[in-house]
Parts: structure tokens; sequence; C-alpha cells
């Protein structure tokens, strides 16, 4: 929804801190992630996310979630799904080019990025493309394990962006 | 007299030492000297020869000349195309790519391809929506966007293999560009967006029209406190504007548009505003020329590209200068091609 959208942007420093948390938490369980197995838990994880995010956010579920990097704003409701800051197409009021009733992802990604501690430098680091495969997967599933780094799963995993959520 | 620099069809220049691509434009550059660019319209027809004519109009005033990709989402003849003729006769093209129409397999594609042809620079863009132009039901692609272009068209050139890895047997040899827009907002991103680029690969910037010179020096100065001067060359994007409400309509509905009330008040006051724009944009290319960090003009005049060579004449910024063309060095001394109008 726009206007949870916008609050979130608001909120932006304290979503990060409470998605840092979080994401060490998920981390710790890595081992009973891996005893029930990430495969299996893919659908049900993706749910959650999928929802808690897309009320947050209103998250496109890509799976390589770049929000710490672009101060909780969402790229992927940019028309143009650009994951490297603005267009020249910005609007004198700071309204979407495609979608003149919106206000720029990209103009809002800066507002929350400058909430973050570290948030405009995080903003400043290049994104790759995305892994058109990974959407609709979980990208807190994938982080836990890019983070505690199981060679076959990163494999699997391709290895998109340093984004990720971090 | 044959000159140094003048091009056999068909036959790549050498590439010098630290370049990139065997290309005039990256020669001008590095030699330091103002380079002009200029952009042609590609044509709504399948005639090589409408092709020829507007790059004709350019001779002896353009040090490269960019053929747009779908500009403001309309349908012409391909950039790529456009590209491969002009170098037929030894034009220096710039292929615009937009990532609006391709994914990343036809993208990669087309640079392999156009290197192949003899393009020596390619410019990354984003690309406008499709709800600008005259196809506003087609599909949008953007798969990548200019950043993560640049990253593969690098290392397609550098490290000789596609995204997914697999080699390519001889990389294509040539100077990365991306644009930038100093009037959009965020003003206080824009410098970091193009230090992205940069990271990303760019070597050279064409910006979007700078009519608003504050802001362009504002931009610059952010520029250098990143440290990006030197490390980019950085061209200004200006052009003629033909009347007051001409100029009114575009900031209104050209994205990323930003014209001061000031050159609008201007125009409206003249007799002639078309001679007027056509002032504007000398004195601004002349100012242009004095902000620290800028290696030259790139001049969009679109619908009046035949008074790019006037305009580009009074502000002198060639300095004498005759950037080849096909047949200059055959042409008998004498009057320019476009001389002073």
């Amino acid at each position: 929804m726009y206007s949870v959208r916008q609050w979130s942007v608001r909120h932006a420093r304290g979503l990060n801190s409470f998605y840092r948390y979080f994401e060490a938490v998920l981390v710790r369980f890595d081992r009973v992630f891996e005893w029930i197995g990430y495969e299996r838990l893919e659908r049900p994880v993706a749910f959650v996310e999928r929802n808690v995010k897309g009320f947050l956010f209103d998250c496109q579920m890509c799976g390589q979630c770049a929000l710490s990097s672009t101060g909780m704003s969402c790229p992927m409701n940019c028309p143009k799904t650009l994951r490297n800051g603005p267009c020249g197409g910005v609007r004198a009021n700071g309204h979407c080019e495609v979608k003149p009733e919106m206000k720029c992802v990209w103009v809002e990604a800066f507002r929350g990025s400058r909430r973050i501690d570290g948030g405009i430098d995080a903003m400043s680091q290049v994104q790759v493309a995305v892994d058109q495969r990974l959407k609709g997967r979980s990208s807190w599933l994938r982080v836990v394990r890019e983070k505690t780094a199981k060679p076959e799963a990163a494999a699997t995993a391709a290895k998109p962006s340093g984004g990720a959520g971090r | 007299m044959k000159s140094v620099d003048e091009p056999v069809p068909g036959q790549p220049l050498p590439i010098l030492p630290g370049h990139s691509s065997p290309g005039r434009l990256e020669r001008i550059l590095r030699a330091g000297s103002f380079a002009v660019t200029t952009e042609l319209a590609p044509p709504d027809s399948a005639d090589p020869e409408e092709v020829y004519a507007r790059a004709r109009v350019f001779d002896g005033y353009a040090d490269a000349i960019n053929a747009t990709d779908g500009s403001g989402a309309n349908c012409h003849m391909s950039s790529v195309a456009v590209c491969a003729l002009l170098t037929r006769i030894g034009y220096a093209p710039v292929m615009q790519i937009s990532c609006r129409d391709k994914n990343r397999i036809a993208i990669q594609g087309d640079i392999l391809g156009g290197a192949a042809m003899g393009v020596c620079n390619m410019l990354c863009l984003t690309g406008d929506g499709v709800q600008a132009g005259d196809h506003p039901q087609a599909k949008p692609v953007f798969d990548l966007d200019c950043v993560s272009l640049l990253t593969i068209a690098r290392t397609l050139r550098d490290e000789s293999h596609f995204q997914s890895g697999r080699k390519v047997t001889s990389p294509p040899h040539v100077f990365l560009g991306a644009a930038e827009n100093p009037s959009a907002l965020p003003h206080d991103w824009r410098a970091r967006r193009l230090a992205k680029k940069v990271a990303a690969g760019a070597q050279f910037i064409q910006t979007q029209y700078c009519y608003d010179l504050s802001l362009l020096r504002s931009f610059m100065r952010h520029v250098e406190d990143l440290g990006l001067v030197g490390r980019v060359f950085i061209l200004a994007g200006v052009g003629p504007l033909r009347s007051a409400k001409t100029a009114d309509w575009m900031r209104r509905n050209v994205p990323g548009m930003h014209i001061p009330d000031a050159l609008i008040d201007r125009l409206a006051g003249a007799k002639d505003p078309a001679r007027e724009g056509r002032d504007i944009c000398v004195e601004q290319i002349q100012a242009i020329r004095g902000i620290p960090g800028i290696s030259g003009v790139h001049v969009m005049a679109y619908r009046q590209e035949e008074t790019v060579a006037e305009i580009i004449d009074r502000s002198g910024v060639l300095a004498g200068r005759v950037p080849w063309y096909p047949g200059r060095d055959r042409d008998p001394p004498g009057p320019r091609p476009h001389g002073a109008a």
C-alpha cells in the first residue's frame, strides 16, 4: 500500500536496525534450517516474506532484496526496475516520469538512505543486474545461506548483488 | 593531403597505448581538445541515403555523432544499423544502447555486432519509459539498468566474457559512455550517481540539456569533490530552443527537462526567437567551456540539426580544428562546408 510504503521510508532507520537484528537471529537458526531442509522451507518462508514485505514496502519478491541499500524504498516499484539510482526523467516535483501520481522511488530511497547510518554509502555501491531466476524466492533464506557460506548453496543461489537486505 | 587520422572504411585505426578503442572521439578527448558531439535522429525509413544525408549536415563540426536508440520511446531505424552505415563511410558514431527494448542477451549481441562493424563508442542508457512514445502498448523490458549495462559491457571488453561467464574470442574495443542529468532531482545525488557509473565503467559522460548553468556548476563542484575530474570526460548537453512556446512545452512534456524562466522570458521578448535561441546556445557553450572539469559539449538540435554547424562555428570552441569527415582531405582548401552563417 502506497501510504504504508511511505511510512516505511520515513522509518527507514528503525526498520533497518530491526532487520539487522532479525537477520542475525535467522543466521543462528542456520543449523535448524538445514536440518529441516532449505528447499522445504522455501515456500512457507517466501509466503511470510511476501506478506510482511508486501505490506511494508510493496515488495515485488525479486528474491535479492536491496532494501538496506535503498533507504527502505523498494527499487522494484520503479517502473523501469532500476537498481542503481534514479533515471534522468524525475519530474521537477520529485515524481515519477512514468507514473506522475507516484513519488520517484529513488527520490524516496535517497530520503530514506539519509536516515540510515552509512545509508548513502550503501546506496553508492554498484548493484549488479537482477537474476530473474530468483523471482518469488525468499531473500531471507538466501542471505542466511550466503552468510553461512556453504559452497554448494552459494553455487545454486547464483550470486547477485551485494544488496540482499544488507 | 591525407591526414593521420583519416579512416579507411572497414579498417580500424591502431589503438593507442592507454586507449580502450581505436576511435577518434577517445583520441580527441585524451589529447585534451574540447570535443563536440552531436545527435542524429534515425530516420523512419529503410533508405541508407537518408542516414548519410542526416550525418552530412554535421561535416566538419562534430567529433562524433550519436545514433539514438528509439529516443523518446519512438520507433525509428535501429541505432546499430545507423552506426553500421555511418562506419562504412568513416564517420565516428556513438551507438546509444537503451535498456528499454532489449534484454541482456540481445544487448551483448549488439555490443559485439556494433564493434565488429567498426563502432568505437557506446553510450549506455536506461531509456525513456514506453509511455512517452508512439507505442505505449509495448512491453518495457528493463532487464538491465544503465549501471548494470556498463558493468556487463566493461566485462565483455576487459575480461572477454559474457555475463554468463562464457568466453568471447575477440573482445569489443569500445569507449564506454553514459548519460547524466545534472538538472534532475535529487540534485545532491546526481554526482554520486555519476561516480557509480564511473565505477561501473563509464569513461565519458554526455549530459542531458543543461539550460540552468548554475545547476551544472554546482553539479561539477560536487563531481570535483568526489575526485572524479580526470577520471571521466564530461560533455555537457546543449541545444537551441526555437521559441518560448516550444521551450515551455518541452519543460512540461519532455522527461527530465529543466529550463529556467529567465530563458523563456528572453525568448518571448525576442524579435526572432529562433535566432535568439541559437544565440543563447552559443553563449552557453562558451560559458560551459570555462567550467573546470568539462571536456566538451554534446549538441542536441532535434529537427533543427542544420543549425549545429552555425552554432559550433560561432562559439569558436573548435579553435580552428576541423573534425574529420568523409572527403575532408580531398576538398580544396577554402570556406568550410557550413562556414559562418
